[in-house]
């Protein structure tokens, strides 16, 4: 997710298409299962908007395997934003948890874009005011560098080396039609 | 939205909505086990009350609390005001501490209109009910209530009141409620009828957007909601009205009356209720009676308009804009 | 003192003539004056108007000072046009003694920039409850003529009854505020679509008309004159029109805010707008007009009332009521009623000079501008235009509503007995 910018990809290439997309989606719910042993404390949280889709296709990706149901919602970040005295208030976004809650649980957060870390800074603070996850974890689509926290991911889709002049866009079947990550010049204004 | 909010006729149809989501996402906090969020952190408001309103000002306070805005209670009674120090001094004193936003309670018509326009304090203002003229929070959390009653937590999401129906019973002449509720229940696409005795019914009240009923009981069958409003007993010794025992005859809601309603009608009431004039102990306790919910649904949308007019560094836009979805 | 020659003035709005003033008196009235040993005043294109004269003024000296002085409002009103005042008797004391009259009076004469002439009040502190000394007030050196209780309304029918019959007896006249008090019990604004909108307290019309009606009744029944102040509705027009007709002895003023200003503007909560009477609708403001024309209601008053910055400052609910209006009266006429064509400069000089001196009974104002009589002038730039700017107002006090609103119209000259109070739009 590109929140610190405001210009959209022009000429834009895609670095992952639809099918890419879906396989590293599964290599991700392997991995969370071998790395939460059997994935039975795992709660998946989506970072609106896109994140929140990518957590329920994890989820679903992860019930196949484990043959279990997995809890899955959404974590809207904000009113945690360390930047929102620089933009007019954003309408706020829905977060959802799973009925048993996350305390003693393994969180996972799920995002499609890792940039700054501001916003899994955000959603870090959003979490301590709802409960005590056992642990929290960090699945993102795409890693593009350039972190301004000291935040990285467990899990990442794809490595993107970028510079700070591109932008990196997602889009996903659910909210914009198609499946595809987009890495295009940022347009200057 | 406009810095300020003053009027419930300042809002458009998209910037109440706007409101009315954002609370529906405010009241979920409620739910939470840390009922706090960082959002107005370093941010100092202060509750300017020249009118006693207890409920009122604890709702804005808690409010202000949940999103972590420190709060200046400032009640005029034993101040420097009821010695005599003007609205003006007062609020330049107050913002001279580094007040950004002031939440004021006036019993004159139009001191927030004034504070907001006069060029005295550059804080936001937001109108905490003020005369016989506006109470915008009160409307706000009337129709989010409807809004979930009537249309659904979930379905109402983005939506408006478009075609319900909606009866205000009481005092219509000195209620500030009535006035809010009839502009935005408007701008939200609802049909209003206010009902009343004619003598607590404003001279010049046919040109606002609603009808008008002296016959109670000929609008309850078509009502999807009926919002009673208080009905101070001081007003009969002002010859409004006869006897309390007259009023709540033609004007109370009992059992009777509100079996009139459809299934699904609500009775709404601001509170304080004065039961047995114009709302009877049986109708005030039962389900369809939202008076509790109201007061939870305040907290919500006094925390939704408080972000959206001091969360970002000028008033939420009523579109977003599209680049950062 | 010396000879001044106006030439070329429109005097009455007419043909140009010249006016040459010896003294204190109008010595000549003719084309082609001999300007020798004259001081001239090129008037050429400028309107000569008798010197005007304000039947409505509150001066609040005493007790007010801190709004208005006799100093300070005389200075405002020649810097207006006008030559005599009426000074309204709602001071602290009251003008009810002729020991406050007289004082009054006093100094407008000694700062010598108009003629002041005091109001006495009808009952006794303006209470409404016992009749002033109004014959010792008339009797005394400021010979009262005219008698109000202004601010307030003499409602109780008994003491305007007696008021009225009193006066017969020293040719006096009672002018009426009519205000019916019960009606207007927290009354903020005229009552309408505006006052429900905004939730200020209405104001009603009736509350006016049936204390208008009810006086006019009362002359008719004890054979006495009645003046109305600053009549404010389409309903006090209808009254007034129907009790002239019936040949009852009234007379009525209309203030030059009430020709122009309508209630819509007190949507801005700004106190500026807060007035007694209030501003009332459109339809009102042209029914005024009308009257003003056909003579209906017979005089132009300012009610000019200073207040100081800080009771206008506030929220509306604590504001005083009252614009101040001798600055600016002239030039909302000329908007309203001569730009408007509903009016000559010859109908301006009757109903803001002739008729009010002669209700009031001002000596010596209000005359023919021909030779012999008392040169009381007042000379109009009629072609200005300019935005009205309270920060040069001679008045202590700037609450007037025209703030920035370009209005028609400026007093140049003021004469008063021959002396300059007003040159080149400075006050001597």
């Amino acid at each position: 997710m590109d929140r610190q910018q405001d210009t959209q990809a022009s000429d834009a290439r895609p670095v992952l298409e639809g099918p890419d997309i879906a396989r590293v989606l599964t290599r991700i719910a392997h991995e969370i299962v071998e790395r939460a042993k059997g994935a039975d404390d795992v709660v998946l949280l989506g970072i609106p908007t896109r994140g929140v889709f990518l957590a329920q296709r994890l989820a679903a990706k992860l019930e196949e395997i484990t043959d279990r149901k997995i809890p899955v919602g959404s974590l809207d970040i904000t009113m945690y934003r360390d930047d929102l005295r620089m933009h007019p208030p954003r309408a706020l976004a829905r977060t959802e948890i799973p009925g048993d809650g996350i305390d003693g649980r393994l969180v996972v957060l799920v995002d499609d874009v890792l940039f700054s870390g501001r916003t899994i800074r955000a959603a870090l603070d959003a979490l301590n005011d709802i409960g005590r996850p056992r642990a929290v974890q960090l699945a993102v689509l795409v890693d593009r560098g350039h972190r301004e926290l000291p935040i990285r991911a467990d899990y990442v889709g794809k490595n993107l080396p970028t510079s700070l002049r591109e932008t990196v866009k997602v889009q996903l079947a659910e909210e914009d039609g198609r499946d595809t990550v987009l890495l295009g010049a940022k347009q200057t204004q | 939205m406009q810095r300020h909010l003053i009027s419930a006729a300042d809002l458009t149809r998209d910037d109440a909505v706007l409101i009315l989501d954002t609370a529906e996402e405010m009241a979920r906090v409620a739910d939470r086990p840390i009922k706090k969020l960082p959002t107005l952190r370093g941010r100092t408001v202060v509750n300017l009350f020249f009118e006693d309103s207890t409920r009122t000002r604890i709702s804005f306070e808690a409010a202000e609390k949940r999103l972590s805005a420190d709060v200046i209670n400032f009640s005029a009674k034993g101040s420097s005001v009821s010695k005599g120090e003007s609205l003006k001094d007062t609020a330049q004193t107050l913002e001279a501490m580094g007040v950004d936003a002031v939440v004021i309670r006036h019993g004159a018509s139009g001191a927030p209109y004034r504070l907001a326009n006069s060029g005295w304090i550059d804080a936001a203002v937001i109108n905490a009910g003020d005369g016989t003229h506006q109470h915008p929070t009160q409307a706000l959390l009337d129709a989010f209530t409807m809004r979930r009653r009537l249309v659904g937590r979930d379905a109402g999401l983005g939506q408006d009141l478009a075609g319900k129906r909606i009866t205000i019973v009481g005092d219509i002449l000195h209620g500030r409620v009535a006035r809010s509720n009839v502009d935005l229940l408007h701008t939200l696409g609802a049909e209003v009828t206010l009902v009343a005795p004619p003598t607590l019914v404003p001279v010049g009240v046919e040109t606002w957007p609603c009808e008008v009923s002296y016959d109670l009981d000929s609008t309850l069958a078509k009502s999807d909601a009926v919002m009673m409003l208080r009905v101070q007993r001081e007003r009969m010794n002002a010859a409004f009205f006869p006897t309390e025992r007259e009023y709540s005859r033609r004007y109370g809601l009992d059992g009777d009356r509100m079996a009139k309603m459809p299934e699904h009608a609500i009775v709404m009431h601001p509170g304080p209720m004065v039961r047995g004039m114009e709302i009877t102990a049986e109708v005030a306790d039962s389900d369809r009676c939202t008076a509790i919910e109201q007061v939870a649904n305040g907290v919500s949308i006094r925390m939704a308009v408080l972000y959206l007019l001091l969360g970002g560094n000028e008033p939420a836009v009523t579109h977003p804009r599209t680049e950062e979805k | 003192m010396s000879k001044i020659l106006i030439r070329g003035a429109k005097v009455l709005g007419g043909e140009p003539q010249d006016v040459l003033i010896d003294g204190a008196t109008i010595a000549e009235v003719g084309t082609g004056l001999s300007a020798e040993g004259a001081q001239v005043v090129e008037a050429a294109g400028k309107v000569l108007l008798p010197g005007l004269v304000d039947l409505h003024t509150h001066l609040r000296e005493p007790g007010r000072e801190d709004s208005e002085t006799v100093l300070t409002g005389t200075r405002a009103a020649a810097s207006g046009g006008y030559t005599a005042v009426f000074a309204m008797a709602n001071t602290f004391p009251v003008a009810d003694t002729a020991g406050v009259v007289e004082q009054v009076y006093r100094l407008g004469r000694e700062h010598g920039y108009c003629d002041v002439q005091p109001i006495g009040a009808v009952t006794v502190g303006l209470e409404g409850k016992k009749l002033a000394e109004l014959g010792a007030m008339h009797e005394s050196a400021a010979g009262v003529t005219v008698f109000s209780d202004d601010g307030k309304c003499v409602d109780d029918a008994v003491i305007m009854r007696r008021a009225l019959e009193y006066v017969k007896a020293f040719g006096g006249v009672v002018a009426q505020h009519a205000q019916e008090p019960r009606l207007t019990e927290g009354a903020q604004m005229n009552e309408g679509v505006v006052s429900a909108e905004l939730g200020l307290g209405g104001w009603p019309a009736v509350a006016e008309e049936s204390i208008i009606a009810r006086d006019v009744l009362l002359a008719e029944h004890v054979g006495s004159r009645v003046h109305i102040c600053h009549l404010s509705t389409a309903g006090s027009v209808e009254i007034v029109r129907w009790a002239k007709s019936r040949g009852i002895d009234v007379t009525a003023e209309v203030t030059p805010h009430h020709l122009l200003l309508t209630d819509e503007l007190v949507r801005s909560y700004n106190p500026v707008y807060k007035v007694n009477p209030p501003l009332r609708t459109e339809r009102d403001v042209m029914a005024l007009r009308e009257a003003l024309a056909d003579g209906t209601i017979d005089i132009v008053a300012t009610d000019h009332a200073p207040h100081p910055h800080e009771d206008k400052d506030c929220e509306w609910a604590a504001a005083a009521m009252g614009m101040v209006g001798l600055e600016t009266a002239l030039s909302v006429v000329q908007e309203t009623m001569v730009d408007t064509g509903l009016l000559t400069w010859a109908g301006v000089a009757e109903r803001m000079s002739f008729k009010p001196a002669e209700i009031g009974q001002a000596q010596g104002h209000g005359r023919p501008v021909s030779a012999g009589e008392p040169a009381n002038l007042t000379l109009v730039d009629t072609e200005y235009r300019g935005s009205v700017d309270p920060a040069g107002f001679a008045s202590r006090s700037r609450n007037t509503p025209y703030e920035g609103r370009e209005l028609p119209g400026r007093v140049t000259h003021t004469w008063l007995r021959g002396k300059a109070t007003l040159v080149d739009g400075k006050l001597t």
